[in-house]
């Protein structure tokens, strides 16, 4: 439990130092920094559960689209300020460097390995996004049907 | 006839503007294209075509024989901008504002945007290196390693991304400079693990705009700005992973 939620801060951290680095409103960071702090502490929840890598990427980045929505209507702002940031945590930057690590020094077998997992992890948060968008796209059309005023 | 013209012609160079804005601050087609319908619209002018890729616009009205066009020469990323044109836009909407005032007020927006300043940037992304070392790794005794070498390869992008305007070179140099200082690092006992170090302090290097752009391009059916953010951001990968391994192939 205690290590759930210093996972959490940390993802919640890394967060807010890209979103820095991104240059996004000062009022969004706190917002887009629970996000990522949120989708990593799911993440890390259904990751221990044993599910595998690429449906845990999916549904996080699924998650992170879908909350990144309600918090651009909530906020009134662009959705890209929250999901960019959020996104942070997922990179799969460890195996993205050890496959480069295994290229350089001449270990084909294990590179091409690590860039499997490479492919797999971001082509999962792609597919992700791509649900989001989805569902974005669904709720949009619900909202018109409403005729409910709407403008992004 | 004439004063018609003028105004077809604020519309026309307001919509570039703004789309301009959006493209160069890292934006998604979506958004760029959108904005600049509801602009050309709330101003009257509802016949406005226009074609959006991320190295330039073309926008023309019907019925009149010239087409205005914007290059878009350099693109880095600064979403405070992005949002502010929103703002603008949905003013505009709503009828706030005049259209001389939103040109006005976009050219305030490219211009004089305030940014973070660069000793809070140096410090977010010393951090962000530290903190997702621990993420990734699950170890702590690189962290203040991590946490220098991560500032100081930002700090050489941001100098070298300033003097040069060649995105791809200046990712190249600082992550040569995270290589090396990582390898000497460890040779000096300041940190044990050089892989650690090196993944934790390349992170704030990471083209993650491009990336989510692509996706977002391609769902949203912009057929050439989707591959062509997704290459953007293929090379960026490109030139860091060249500059990690330059520094391997000597340790």
């Amino acid at each position: 439990m205690v290590k759930l939620l210093f996972e959490l801060l940390m993802a919640y951290l890394a967060t807010m130092c890209f979103g820095i680095i991104l240059n996004i409103p000062r009022r969004a960071l706190n917002m887009a920094g629970l996000i990522g702090g949120f989708a990593w502490g799911f993440y890390w929840i259904i990751s221990r559960l044993g599910v595998g890598i690429a449906f845990g990427n999916l549904m996080a980045a699924f998650l992170i689209s879908v909350i990144s929505m309600y918090a651009a209507y909530y906020k009134k702002m662009p959705m890209v300020i929250f999901n960019i940031p959020s996104l942070v945590s997922f990179v799969p930057g460890g195996q993205a460097y050890q496959m480069i690590r295994n290229f350089a020094i001449g270990h084909s077998q294990t590179a091409c390995g690590f860039l499997v997992q490479v492919v797999v992890i971001a082509g999962a948060i792609a597919m992700g996004f791509i649900l989001g968008e989805l569902y974005h796209q669904i709720w949009q059309y619900g909202r018109k049907k409403m005729g409910t005023h709407y403008e992004s | 006839m004439v004063a018609d013209e003028q105004k077809q012609l604020n519309v026309i160079n307001a919509c570039l503007l703004a789309g301009r804005i959006l493209i160069e601050n890292g934006s998604e087609m979506t958004r760029v294209i959108d904005t600049m319908q509801r602009i050309s619209h709330n101003a009257g002018v509802d016949s406005a075509q226009m074609f959006v890729t991320v190295t330039g616009i073309v926008i023309s009205v019907n019925n009149t024989p010239n087409a205005q066009v914007a290059t878009i020469e350099r693109r880095t990323i600064d979403l405070d901008k992005v949002a502010r044109v929103n703002e603008l836009s949905r003013a505009f909407a709503e009828q706030k504002l005049s259209l001389t005032t939103l040109a006005k007020r976009l050219d305030r927006i490219d211009n004089d945007t305030p940014t973070f300043s660069f000793w809070l940037r140096l410090l977010a992304a010393a951090l962000l290196s530290a903190v997702l070392l621990i993420v990734f790794t699950n170890e702590y005794v690189d962290a203040p390693a991590g946490f220098v070498i991560g500032g100081v390869g930002y700090a050489v992008f941001d100098f070298f991304n300033r003097q040069f305007k060649v995105q791809f070179l200046s990712e190249f140099i600082a992550s040569l400079v995270i290589g090396l200082l990582a390898a000497i690092a460890v040779r000096l006992h300041l940190g044990q693990y050089l892989d650690n170090i090196i993944i934790g302090s390349v992170m704030p290097l990471v083209p993650g705009v491009p990336i989510t752009n692509a996706v977002r391009d391609l769902v949203g059916g912009n057929l050439i700005s989707g591959p062509a953010r997704a290459v953007e951001a293929l090379l960026s990968a490109a030139a860091i992973g060249t500059g990690i391994v330059c520094v391997l192939h000597f340790v």
